[in-house]
């Protein structure tokens, strides 16, 4: 079968093996050279891509759900919208979702993703209570924050190249509705925008949509959005309809053909510099999941999404150099999200850190690569780092500088002989 | 809440049946050879849908368990879906005694013998449906697959019998007659995409044609138009076709 990533390049041939028991499971592990778990295909690069993967999708029974404390049994390939169709309307929400809830739980362990409050409860795996983990062995280990420590911290963020979670126990939280109160603010530059940033930092839910082509007085210009969930509301609204979706990105936002058919799905309802309304979960954090496949839009040769973060101190002179050199290369992005982080955990591969972090979509074009080569000599250059989910071109010398316990990563794949069974072509490009 | 019993519940489509039943608010019943090797299912059911699965061991062959069965089943239940079905290269269950019998049995035989029994709890209570998975194999006997076809052609001759005789106490039956399902059971075989069904849109067709009382109910839909040209083939020239 044909397979990529969710960028649509590269693409390869692959043979699949669905997930289906520990017992055959354990015999595949046996007879296979080489695989590498491939969950919802969300990740955008090459790194759940190899000539041999293990899908998990019909592995997909919830397990347990303790409604009184909130915590939640899944096996690994529960995608995040099954769970919120369940929990939602008895009162619970995930303590972290990305922006996509068309993922896998195991997808979301090994990827490490965040979300809109990162700067307050971190990371996916901070909500992990523990997980079952099937080793090249076959052995099967319970991993947590105080059980196999090193299992937990090289899994979480560790792209499937230790093992294959089999199932996960997650904490929820607590809501008492569906409804988001939403606040939309547009500033003018990207010192507004950080000083926006702090403003609302007590905001549980904050991200910005910034303009990455505007250039001199205007760069970085934003819309920053921040909310938490009412207080009032029902637990059961259900979903809105497609063209109900909670804002338009700006014209100025907009540079490219294909971004006409957004314009369709979203309506513009700021009009002054501050805007205020109740927008629906799906509206607030999965807006993108109302086009279906919305990947097609870059057409055949795929795309990519470039995402690095910079610490604090160094952001905004790196975001400013970043920004200047991508306007000046004329190659904008109309997605383009920009985000202040809270502290890194003690992951071994995991993204975050105190900081802000930018991502840009880019349709595969020549010279797109030559850009973001240079692009990762400023990322370096301001000590930041590349988001391994949304990769496929980085270097091995770039992406080792941006993470300093890579070589306690490397040494338990070797170890444990992870690194002779668990490959994809993204380490085996970065040597993982 | 009404209760629907799956019989041969471990099959894709029956799981897919189970989950769209489940999604519909229906406690379920189901029944199945080794049931607790659907222990996980019936849990991951339970916890989607707040609904009580209970799980029953059945061999669908062994004729002679049914009646005790269908007396262990409680509640008695509305629905009742017959979705066990078996089927072997055609080389191997017309040359192999076992096969044959098993092809018979598992797709007829016990069908009939098990329906037979729910029929007369349904005609008593004057209520309730009967979904029977037939097969658009049992339209037409081919070289290809004819001893599941025949199985299958019995089983739907049954289920229009039985149709016919409970109309009048007010319970539907209703015939389903999938085309090509991408399942284990056809895992092997090389369908033609444009024609072949998930198992969650079978069951999706199921659940609305049940609710609608349809009476044969032909899954993807052109089936039926694909079924109606087979049929009409004269058998002189049907007879030197390879199908």
């Amino acid at each position: 079968m044909h397979l990529t990533g969710w960028g649509m390049y590269p693409k390869i041939e692959s043979e699949a093996f669905a997930l289906e028991s520990r017992h055959s499971l354990r015999n595949y592990l046996k007879k296979v050279d080489s695989c590498i778990t491939y969950g919802n295909g969300r990740s955008y690069g090459d790194s759940a891509l190899n000539a041999h993967i293990i899908t998990t999708t019909s592995h997909n029974c919830f397990l347990d759900f303790d409604e009184l404390r909130g915590i939640l049994h899944v096996e690994c390939g529960v995608l995040l919208s099954d769970i919120l169709e369940v929990i939602v309307p008895r009162g619970w929400f995930l303590k972290v979702t990305p922006g996509t809830k068309l993922i896998t739980v195991g997808g979301a362990i090994a990827s490490d993703v965040h979300g809109k409050n990162h700067h307050i409860e971190g990371c996916f795996s901070q909500s992990v209570l523990e997980f079952n983990m099937m080793l090249p062995s076959g052995k099967i280990i319970t991993c947590s924050h105080t059980k196999n420590k090193k299992y937990f911290y090289a899994t979480c963020g560790g792209m499937g190249l230790t093992g294959i979670i089999l199932d996960a126990k997650i904490a929820l939280k607590s809501i008492s509705s569906g409804t988001i109160e939403q606040t939309t603010v547009k500033t003018a530059n990207l010192k507004a925008t950080f000083e926006a940033f702090e403003r609302y930092k007590e905001s549980p839910y904050s991200v910005a949509w910034i303009d990455c082509l505007a250039q001199g007085e205007a760069l970085g210009r934003s819309l920053l959005m921040c909310g938490d969930f009412s207080e009032k509301g029902d637990l059961n609204s259900t979903q809105h309809t497609r063209l109900n979706i909670p804002f338009t990105f700006p014209s100025w936002i907009l540079n490219n053909i294909s971004v006409k058919t957004f314009n369709a799905f979203y309506y513009n309802k700021i009009s002054g510099n501050l805007a205020t309304q109740q927008v629906s979960i799906d509206a607030f954090f999965y807006p993108l999941d109302a086009l279906q496949n919305w990947n097609r839009i870059y057409g055949k040769a795929g795309f990519t999404q470039y995402q690095f973060i910079l610490p604090k101190a160094q952001s905004y002179e790196g975001l400013h150099a970043i920004l200047t050199a991508i306007a000046a290369s004329g190659k904008g992005s109309f997605l383009a999200v920009l985000k202040l982080y809270g502290p890194a955990n003690k992951n071994y591969l995991s993204f975050p850190m105190e900081g802000y972090s930018l991502a840009l979509d880019f349709k595969i074009e020549p010279g797109l690569f030559e850009l973001l080569d240079t692009l990762d000599t400023l990322v370096l250059q301001y000590g930041g780092r590349i988001y391994l989910s949304k990769d496929v071109r980085v270097s091995k010398e770039v992406f080792e500088q941006g993470y300093e316990q890579i070589d306690r990563f490397r040494a338990l794949r070797i170890e444990q002989k992870m690194h002779t069974i668990f490959n994809s072509l993204q380490s085996q490009r970065l040597e993982l | 809440m009404n209760t629907v019993l799956i019989i041969g519940a471990k099959s894709d489509i029956a799981k897919a049946l189970a989950r769209a039943y489940a999604a519909n608010h229906s406690n379920l019943q189901l029944a199945a050879r080794k049931v607790h090797e659907l222990e996980t299912f019936a849990n991951d059911l339970r916890i989607r849908h707040r609904i009580d699965v209970s799980l029953y061991e059945l061999d669908i062959t062994a004729t002679a368990s049914h009646q005790s069965f269908y007396e262990t089943v409680t509640p008695k239940p509305q629905g009742v879906i017959v979705a066990s079905g078996y089927m072997c290269e055609q080389e191997a269950a017309q040359t192999s005694l076992e096969k044959t019998l098993q092809t018979l049995n598992v797709n007829f035989t016990g069908a009939v013998c098990l329906l037979n029994i729910v029929a007369n709890d349904f005609e008593a209570r004057q209520e309730g449906f009967i979904v029977g998975i037939s097969s658009v194999a049992g339209d037409r006997g081919r070289a290809s697959n004819y001893i599941y076809g025949a199985a299958k052609a019995g089983f739907s001759a049954y289920l229009s019998g039985l149709r016919n005789r409970l109309y009048a106490s007010g319970v539907h039956v209703m015939s389903v007659k999938p085309g090509f399902v991408n399942t284990k059971m056809t895992a092997a075989l090389r369908l033609s995409a444009p024609l072949t069904a998930q198992p969650d849109e079978v069951a999706e067709d199921i659940l609305n044609a049940q609710q609608r009382n349809v009476d044969i109910l032909y899954t993807k839909g052109i089936w039926r138009y694909i079924m109606g040209v087979i049929t009409l083939i004269p058998e002189s020239l049907f007879k030197k076709m390879h199908l």
